[in-house]
Parts: structure tokens; sequence; C-alpha cells
């Protein structure tokens, strides 16, 4: 990691948590992988729903720090409901393209990933790291 | 979101990413959805409802759902109420374990054995509310 100091803004990620494929359960799990344990220390994860719900706290913490989404599906509901909220969008990830360079991997439980969802989770996670890191380095 | 031909209930569960109980909501509705009540209830991804998706909230409009919502802030029956009408029924997680009388849960990645107890008894508690919207079905 290029950059943890204190001192930054903390970056939120922001998943679809769609409920119906397994994308969705992967986009939820990709971004814990990164609030929880690659980049614990800069980044913080945000309820999509509450934000959409008009929480003026939640609005503030987008407008105010750099947001990534990370969205299951071609409808990309999280970064729809950022750029509506007036978020500050600085990236846009999608489980498609994690599945399009891991072919390999089928991903099929929605409840609990499956084995080659959790895989897929990991491969999405680093590159939202990489693009938190992307991120700090411009601050 | 799937065909709706007969009687179904929709069950919206709020995304919570940020609490123990959002992820607890989730799981509890896909437990209902995968095998408590397979054949009665859909689910409506509360995302897409609240970006506007047309078809979940007309669904939501012509059929009786059940909110569960992991904090008292109730994001998704606080939605549905405001797109398509009153709930049928309406849980929240932190209600129910608090009546409990549950220890703190924390694991909100990954369930460990106690959360996932609490999730099943939360998902029991959903499907008897199916059974009751399906009851007073006119």
């Amino acid at each position: 990691m290029k950059s943890t100091g204190s001192q930054h803004k903390k970056i939120i990620v922001i998943p679809c948590s769609g409920i119906g494929k397994a994308f969705g359960s992967i986009s939820r799990d990709a971004t814990y992988e990164v609030v929880e344990n690659l980049r614990k220390d800069v980044t913080q994860t945000l309820c999509l729903a509450l934000l959409v719900s008009g929480d003026q706290e939640s609005l503030q913490l987008v407008r105010n720090n750099k947001v990534i989404t990370v969205d299951g599906c071609p409808l990309q509901c999280a970064e729809k409901n950022v750029k509506l909220a007036g978020g500050n969008l600085a990236g846009s990830l999608r489980v498609v393209d994690a599945y399009k360079q891991n072919r390999q991997l089928k991903p099929r439980g929605v409840t609990f990933l499956d084995n080659d969802g959790q895989q897929m989770a990991l491969a999405l996670a680093e590159k939202i790291a990489n693009k938190v890191d992307d991120l700090l380095e411009e601050q | 979101m799937t065909e709706t031909p007969e009687k179904k209930v929709g069950i919206i569960s709020c995304s919570g990413e940020e609490c123990v109980e959002g992820t607890i909501s989730r799981v509890a509705t896909r437990l209902v959805l995968g095998k408590l009540r397979p054949n009665e209830t859909v689910t409506i991804c509360l995302p897409l409802f609240l970006a506007g998706g047309r078809e979940e909230r007309e669904f939501a409009r012509d059929y009786p759902t059940i909110t569960v919502d992991g904090c008292d802030k109730m994001c998704a029956k606080v939605a549905t109420e405001r797109y398509s009408g009153e709930p049928a029924s309406s849980i929240v997680v932190t209600d129910l374990t608090k009546n409990w009388q549950c220890p703190k849960l924390s694991a909100r990645r990954k369930l460990d054995n106690e959360t996932l107890t609490v999730t099943r008894k939360v998902a029991d508690r959903i499907a008897e509310q199916v059974d009751d919207v399906l009851r007073h079905w006119v």
C-alpha cells in the first residue's frame, strides 16, 4: 500500500448489495475485504439504502469524501444512487470486470458465497484496493 | 425480480452494509426465499427499488410486502411506504435481538455461529409473517 496516513480523509466504498444474484453478494464481500482488511485504516463503507433515503450524515460523507462504488449488475444502482446524492464519485467498479478476468470461477451461492464466489470477491477487492491507492496518491 | 403469477409476498430487506444487523436482514431474507418459503415469496432489490426501478415499485404496490430492516432507521420500510404503500408487515432486527436479549453481535461479514442462530430465528419470524399475510389474502 502506498499511503496509509490517518491525516487523509477516508475513502468511502459502497457496494450495491444486490440480493437476487451472486454478484451482489460478491460486491458486498469484496467491500468488506477492503474496509476490514486490505485498507482498513483509510476506507469505510456506508449503508446505500440510508444514503438514498436522504440521511444527512450519509449525504455529507459522500459529498466530502471520495467514493468508490462496487456494482453487481449493469443497472449500477450504487453508482447511480451516489450520483443522485451529489456524491464525490471517484471510482466505479463492477463485479463483471472481475468475472471477465477470472472466467474459470463460477460463483453460484447467493446467501452464502461458495468458494468461487469468495475467490472472485478477493480478486475484486484487490482492484478496489488499487483504486484506493491511486486516489490516495492524488490527494 | 422474478415473475409473479399468483399469490406472492415480496420481502424487502435493507442493505445495511454498516452493521451486523444489515447482514442478518439480508441473510434471513435469503433463507426464507431459498429454503423456508421458496414458492410463496420473491425479493425486491432495495437499491434498485430506491433508484426508481419501475417493476419493483409496481410489484410492491400490487402485492403485499414484508420489510426487514436491520436498525430503527428502517430504510426498507420508509422507502416502501414512500414509493409503493404501506407494507403488510415490518420487522426490525434490533427490536427482535433486544427482545431476545441477545449478546452484542459483531460479525457483519461472515456470520459466526451465534449470529447465524439469531439469523435463523429472524428467518423463522419472517416466514411466520408470510404465512399470516397469505392466510389473510383477500
